[in-house]
């Protein structure tokens, strides 16, 4: 017989290291035809840092994102960063371009108001140029701006940091550990059916809404929204190590045993919405996202498998071993 | 002891020296420096080996080199056209986000071209049993569905589900 | 309004992975590059006597062995740790004990067999509720538990537990179990390590975080900055699993020795069994809640299976005390969380670390309250949903609070209508 039922769950999730203390360095440097070299240390493992921290440095010098460079290749160029986890990237990394980007436009109007004999704070930098405040057809494309400081005995090059307040020891008593970036949230229902006589648990369909501060790469965030729901699915129903943990018996060594979702496994749809309540420290109101897109899955799956059987099953992988167990285990 | 190899690889006439226990894989990459065949597995569990042979989608990394003498092999190389326009598939999976750390992507494109080829329409299912061999952790699956659904929508009718 | 933040732009590196043209360090083909293969512990426990690497030095097509005497600066790394090789004590299955450079990888596994070793065996835990008692077989010399600075749990104390449990209506108690995972990225982790023309230390890596990796490399290489460097920033996924060296030092420490390229990679089979894992979790919460669906206490015990080492298994301890009881205002919270060591793969970090497993038993604990209070699993959610201002059982002050939102805005995508009472409830006011 095949059941189905719906789940709920809602959970949140943590930016950066917890202890905090954790910087990122930046550099932006104008290329002497107006495009931008964004030297950064994080490494794109898939997540699109790449893409949204070229999409920060881009809305904060107001030049196309098509102009931006991102250079993160080794570790003698690329600045300091703490690493590519912990959700931070997005969050650290771009505030550390945000300072490079306002370094850069310091330094870009201290050199052409030195050129044109005026206060660098009447110039403006904006719209892939560099003009004055109160006659805008006194001005210099960032293609000309380039050209006249690398031959002029310039160089346009903006450096920022960011480092969130600690490292702080947690308190041994309270376990107070107050300082943190940013907490980001997420709601989902999952509706699943049983099949009550093999045990499979099929994911149907999820509905899920994402509250990230602001979604500065929004074809990314889905990757992860939708990615975060295979991952779900199979921390939810099939993988394990250690099967028959704490038992260290019959470890896997192979995909066919330590079994991923596949496209077979998800729902034919996972409608989402993202939401944004700015964080004040955030680039642009960001948080930190992409990790989270798992979590909700599984106790959602829990729930789910709880509404069309009957049983809790407090225990993952629910293999089809533990919902038939646990079904035999009602009928007595 | 190892052995003259003969093939067809995107088009061109390749020649190897390769052991008996080499794969195709092994000989693709290590031998013929062809990149986009992925060794993630090497047990034929994941897909990111795969290629075109005779243009059926195989395991690379289970076929004997030996075995592929005087056949077609294909790779995600030959996709883009002379001129270098990607082909149909190339550009939506670009456009949909279909790939995000790109290492099994060329695998899944391996498939789903091979599925269009034996059949321009297919229905949302017949699409997800052509890439459900593949390993996706990114989970980019819903992404690669979608993709492959605009290219066989561009290219007509598609039939009901 | 912003002109380029917030718009779906392709990937900025998403031709190279539908062209093929994206090179992974695997892709990397150098002129005379040697492949290198690890010989691992086939014990779980033990101590190793003797080991003999000539007969695989001695093998035509090899170009050296190494083992941990052969560490040019600091053998242990990871809060001094992790042994790169192992010098006598094993601790799991699949340690490293030696390392084989050779013209390829067939030459090196048939090296690997030429090595001799004597291991003295011994019993091992892989339990950790066995191995948290007195008797049980020490996996390190300090005992099974890692202690904190509040003793032998990572402990969270907010207002009085056994206060909040009395003035509460219902009391649910419930055990959540959850295995062990690996990142299982479809890349599998590699380096190919080389000495440049001014005899620096190049590395090719699938690291996640290379200056973090230099702070562990230099002094197992005995290194200034000066003199190395880690070169990627495109990886074929991640997801934690290459947030710690797995395959850097081997291939640094043969490319150094020998100053050839050398490439050293892991096969599926060594990534899921050897490599650092997400350890498993096992969860005794009990909570209260009163009539009205305010959740008042929580009493909490954590035990997260490490491994062998300590790298960040006791961080994730004390990373997921955040969340332990959710996103939810909870007055009364006490946690006690134990990192106790087994005799298995190292416990690390994966996607969404240790809090991924506390939203797990959390999540079904507010729906087995609801159950008991025969309330809307909806509703237990608005009414205790974190508030701006609230705050954590880590004292931390919430900002930017969007759970009611979420809450709201997935109701309505799913086709729920809430009572007018919850539509109006807002993350600003309570």
């Amino acid at each position: 017989m095949r059941k189905r039922g719906k789940g709920l769950s809602s959970i949140g999730y943590i930016t950066g290291f917890f202890g905090g203390g954790d910087p990122n360095q930046a550099q932006i440097g104008l290329k002497m035809d107006g495009t931008f070299n964004l030297m950064m240390g994080t490494v794109d493992i898939g997540q699109g840092c790449k893409t949204a921290l070229s999409q920060i440095a881009a809305e904060e010098l107001d030049v196309p994102v098509e102009a931006i460079t991102y250079t993160n290749s080794d570790t003698d160029i690329a600045p300091f960063c703490m690493g590519a986890f912990a959700s931070r990237a997005t969050f650290i990394g771009g505030n550390a371009i945000l300072n490079a980007c306002r370094d850069l436009k310091r330094k870009m109007k201290e050199f052409v108001g030195a050129l044109w004999g005026v206060k660098a704070e009447n110039l403006v930098v904006a719209d892939n140029q560099i003009f004055l405040k109160d006659d805008p057809q006194k001005k210099m494309s960032m293609g000309e701006l380039g050209a006249a400081s690398t031959f002029g005995g310039g160089y346009l090059t903006g450096l920022g940091a960011y480092r969130p307040d600690g490292p702080f020891q947690v308190d041994p008593v309270t376990g107070a550990m107050p300082a943190l970036c940013a907490a980001s949230f997420a709601t989902t229902v999952v509706e699943v059916e049983v099949d009550t006589e093999t045990g499979g648990v099929e994911v149907i369909r999820s509905t899920q809404a994402y509250e990230i501060g602001k979604a500065i790469s929004p074809l990314m965030c889905r990757g992860q929204i939708n990615g975060g729901v295979a991952m779900g699915i199979g921390m939810a129903l099939t993988e394990s190590v250690y099967p028959y943990w704490p038992s260290g018996d019959l470890a896997v060594d192979n995909f066919g045993d330590y079994v991923l979702a596949t496209a077979a496994d998800m729902p034919e749809e996972n409608r989402f919405a993202i939401l944004e309540v700015p964080h004040p420290d955030g680039p642009y109101g960001a948080k930190g996202f992409s990790e989270m897109g798992a979590n909700a899955m599984i106790p959602a799956i829990t729930s789910a498998i709880h509404d069309a059987i009957g049983v809790w099953i407090t225990e993952f992988p629910t293999t089809p071993e533990l919902v038939l167990r646990a079904l035999a285990d009602k009928k007595k | 002891m190892k052995y003259p190899l003969s093939f067809t690889l995107n088009g061109g006439n390749v020649d190897a020296l390769v052991k008996p226990t080499d794969t195709l894989l092994d000989v693709l990459k290590e031998k013929l420096n062809v990149q986009s065949p992925k060794r993630g597995c090497d047990t034929g569990d994941c897909g990111s080996c795969t290629v075109l042979l005779n243009g059926n989608p195989i395991r690379s990394c289970l076929t004997l080199a030996l075995t592929v003498e005087g056949k077609n092999i294909q790779t995600v190389e030959s996709f883009a056209s002379k001129e270098g326009k990607l082909h149909p598939l190339q550009q939506a999976f670009h456009n949909h986000g279909a790939a995000q750390c790109g290492f099994c992507t060329p695998g899944i494109l391996i498939s789903a071209k091979a599925l269009l080829e034996q059949n321009p329409h297919p229905n949302r299912k017949e699409i997800v049993e052509a890439i459900s061999g593949h390993l996706c952790r990114c989970g980019t699956y819903l992404e690669v569905i979608e993709a492959i659904q605009e290219v066989v929508g561009q290219s007509g009718k598609e039939k009901g589900k | 309004m912003t002109k380029y933040v917030g718009k779906p732009i392709p990937r900025y590196d998403g031709i190279g992975h539908v062209t093929g043209a994206t090179a992974y360090v695997d892709d990397i083909n150098m002129p005379g590059m040697l492949y290198a293969k690890v010989l691992r512990s086939p014990v779980h426990k033990g101590v190793m006597k003797r080991i003999d690497v000539s007969g695989a030095e001695n093998l035509p097509g090899v170009a050296a062995v190494v083992t941990a005497k052969d560490v040019p600066g600091k053998n242990r790394y990871y809060n001094d740790e992790q042994p790169v090789f192992v010098e006598d004590h094993i601790r799991y299955r699949g340690e490293r004990i030696a390392a084989v450079a050779a013209v390829d990888e067939d030459t090196a596994m048939e090296a690997l067999e030429k090595i001799k070793i004597e291991i003295e065996e011994q019993p091992p835990v892989f339990d950790p509720f066995e191995a948290m008692k007195p008797a049980a077989p020490k996996v390190r010399p300090q005992g099974n538990l890692w202690i904190f600075n509040s003793g032998e749990s990572r402990v969270v104390t907010k207002g009085d537990v056994e206060k909040g449990f009395a003035e509460s209506d219902e009391i649910v108690e419930r055990t959540y179990t959850e295995k062990m995972n690996d990142m299982a990225a479809i890349e599998p982790h590699v380096a190919v390590a080389y000495t440049d023309a001014s005899d620096r230390l190049l590395i090719h890596t699938v690291s996640q975080a290379r200056h973090f990796h230099l702070g562990h490399l230099c002094p197992i290489f005995n290194l200034p900055l000066s003199k190395i460097c880690l070169v990627g920033g495109t990886v074929g996924g991640g997801f934690g699993g290459k947030n710690e060296v797995q395959t850097e030092h081997v291939a640094g420490l043969l490319a150094l020795k020998l100053r050839k390229p050398v490439k050293y990679r892991l096969t599926r089979q060594e990534v899921l069994q050897c490599t650092t894992k997400r350890g498993a979790f096992y969860f005794e919460y009990k909570s209260g809640v009163k009539k009205n669906g305010k959740v008042m206490a929580y009493k909490i015990r954590a035990v997260h299976d490490i491994g062998a080492y300590n790298t960040m298994g006791a961080y994730a301890v004390e990373k997921h005390s955040f969340y332990i009881v959710g996103p939810y205002d909870v007055p009364h919270v006490r946690y006690d969380g134990y990192a106790v060591f087994t005799n298995k793969p190292v416990s690390s970090s994966m996607r969404g670390f240790s809090t991924i497993n506390v939203n797990y038993a959390h999540e079904v604990q507010m729906d087995l309250m609801a159950e008991a209070i025969g309330m809307d699993p909806w509703e237990i959610r608005f009414i205790n949903a974190w508030r701006e201002g609230d705050i954590a059982p880590n004292q931390w002050k919430v900002v930017a609070a969007g759970l009611i939102e979420t809450l709201k805005k997935t109701a309505e995508l799913e086709g729920v209508k809430l009572p007018p009472h919850l539509l109006a409830m807002s993350s600003q006011r309570r």
